[in-house]
């Protein structure tokens, strides 16, 4: 007779059915125990976590690795995204015990919302670039030009430090703001145009170091520009606050402060 | 054999509430932080508006495309006997099984500007990524393969002695195909088309992979969650209720067919 399949069970091939044996169903659970075991493990380890602004995401990685040498117990954890994305997840309960903003208003959010203990410290500030594919096949010269029509522009979104620095520097450069595909972060809009996808996108002038075989860059003038500051805080409910605190102290000392230097940041 | 009304064990009974849980609980969550009181607001916010009436654009257009296409892909598979069918058949399953976002990756490695149809495209000045047709064409993508599984199942088990009283009554296969085989499937290829118009509505990796994240032009729903869910959680939260009440309706719709055994 017909195997009865109940539910939604008729929507599922039948050949993928046929193939989960028995067999197989014990490897699932093995392999289900192994990643339950892993998963266990690493919690229990002496792990800092720190989440960053996708544009500290190289200085970071670096200043970690630098952290790690000098703190061989502990193991430094990264979560790099758009502020405004690590924000949400900070007041929703993630597990962090450092967060780097790229902007104030992100700070001010986790500030406001009980979950940083003292006072956040702006410890970088950056600046805004136009990026273009290699070759800059739209002949742009100016910030105003990425308003031109037919362009095809990234920006990141509007919740994002970037997209909301972009949005100020094409106000005071009298350019409206293009339409434009927003990304989660601004290595999204490094991604779009280094593909050459996009004619072009604003991002931060530390952005352009990984990729500077693949792009151009066209300056934003002083006057158009803006001072993107950056704070970093200790969380409260941070897992491993002492490392946390020490974490931070490193990025505000000199070693740290050179690792950023050297990575384009200007000091706070 | 009869196994309806079984006595379930006690602690199987127990692991199954806790995994109808893992289901229900998401869905409870969702309703109870909904911005009810100003729901439709937040639906009437332009962005908001946008993106519905985007996703209903694309999601139709990838349905249609993958009952135009899949149609005859689906007849091809389960009728036709030639070399590579099997293989045929499994890569029509891959984007079934294969994440969204690599499928995203792999559009734009073709119909990216630099990619391997693209590069001669773009001088044509036919672009698909950051275009509505890219969404189209990742919606289609993830969509068209669950249309064309069920109808390849359909097609297997029709009973062909009809067709085959229609050949000898004098009608060539184009008019079996048309007159006899098709509107026996019909009532199928609406429960396929709703499949594929669900899973298209839910697109999210390809579309924002391939087309970009653009207001009004690839912003369907889901992306526009994503993004709202950092600026006005409000907005986020009445354009999943959306999702949801949607999703819902197609079950209430479909449930003679998925719900019920075969």
């Amino acid at each position: 007779m017909r195997h009865r399949r109940p539910g939604l069970a008729c929507v599922i091939p039948r050949w993928y059915e046929r193939h989960v044996t028995g067999a197989d169903v014990k490897i699932l659970r093995r392999a289900t125990l192994g990643v339950a075991i892993l998963a266990g493990s690493a919690a229990w380890g002496a792990t800092l976590t720190v989440f960053a602004a996708a544009s500290l995401t190289e200085a970071f990685r670096t200043i970690g690795k630098d952290f790690e040498a000098a703190h061989p117990d502990t193991k430094v954890e990264f979560n790099f995204a758009g502020s405004s994305t690590l924000t949400r997840q900070i007041i929703e309960g993630a597990p962090a015990d450092v967060f780097a903003s790229a902007d104030d208003e992100n700070m001010k959010k986790v500030v406001d919302a009980g979950d940083v203990t003292g006072a956040p410290k702006p410890f970088v500030h950056n600046r805004l670039v136009v990026i273009v594919p290699r070759g800059n096949p739209k002949q742009v010269k100016s910030l105003a030009d990425l308003s031109r029509k037919g362009m095809t522009v990234s920006l990141a979104a509007p919740g994002v430090p970037v997209g909301k620095y972009a949005a100020e520097a094409f106000a005071k450069a009298g350019a409206p703001v293009p339409e434009a595909s927003r990304e989660a972060d601004v290595k999204g809009v490094v991604t779009r145009v280094s593909m050459g996808e996009a004619d072009g996108g604003v991002v931060y002038v530390t952005d352009v170091a990984p990729v500077k075989d693949k792009v151009e860059t066209v300056s934003i003038p002083d006057a158009q520009n803006v001072v993107a500051s950056y704070p970093i805080a200790v969380l409260k409910g941070a897992p491993n606050a002492a490392a946390a605190k020490e974490f931070v102290a490193y990025v505000l000392s000199q070693p740290g402060q050179r690792v950023l230097a050297d990575a384009g940041f200007l000091p706070p | 054999m009869n196994h309806t009304h079984e006595r379930v064990p006690v602690a199987a009974a127990l692991v199954a509430a806790l995994g109808a849980a893992l289901f229900i609980l998401p869905l409870v969550g969702l309703l109870w932080k909904a911005p009810w009181g100003d729901l439709a607001g937040a639906l009437r916010e332009p962005e908001a508006l946008m993106a519905m009436r985007l996703s209903l654009i694309c999601s139709l257009a990838a349905t249609a495309i993958s009952i135009v296409l899949g149609l005859p892909l689906a007849w091809i598979q389960a009728r036709a006997e030639f070399p590579g069918r099997s293989l045929l058949r499994a890569l029509t399953l891959l984007p079934v099984v294969l994440p969204p976002v690599v499928g995203g990756v792999a559009l734009l490695s073709v119909f990216g500007r630099r990619g391997l149809l693209g590069q001669f495209l773009d001088p044509l000045g036919i672009r698909l990524p950051f275009t509505t047709g890219g969404a189209i064409l990742a919606e289609t993508f993830v969509a068209m393969p669950f249309f064309v599984l069920s109808m390849e199942g359909v097609l297997s088990t029709l009973d062909r002695r009809l067709e085959d009283a229609a050949r000898t009554l004098g009608a060539d296969r184009w008019t079996v195909f048309r007159r006899i085989t098709v509107p026996l499937v019909r009532p199928s290829v609406a429960a396929g088309a709703a499949l594929a118009w669900a899973r298209a509505l839910g697109e999210f990796g390809a579309t924002i992979t391939f087309a970009g994240n653009f207001p009004g032009r690839t912003q369907t729903i889901p992306l526009a969650v994503y993004v709202q869910l950092e600026n006005r959680p409000e907005a986020g939260l009445a354009l999943s209720l959306v999702l949801l009440a949607v999703s819902l309706t197609i079950l209430v719709i479909m449930r003679g067919r998925w719900l019920e055994a075969p």
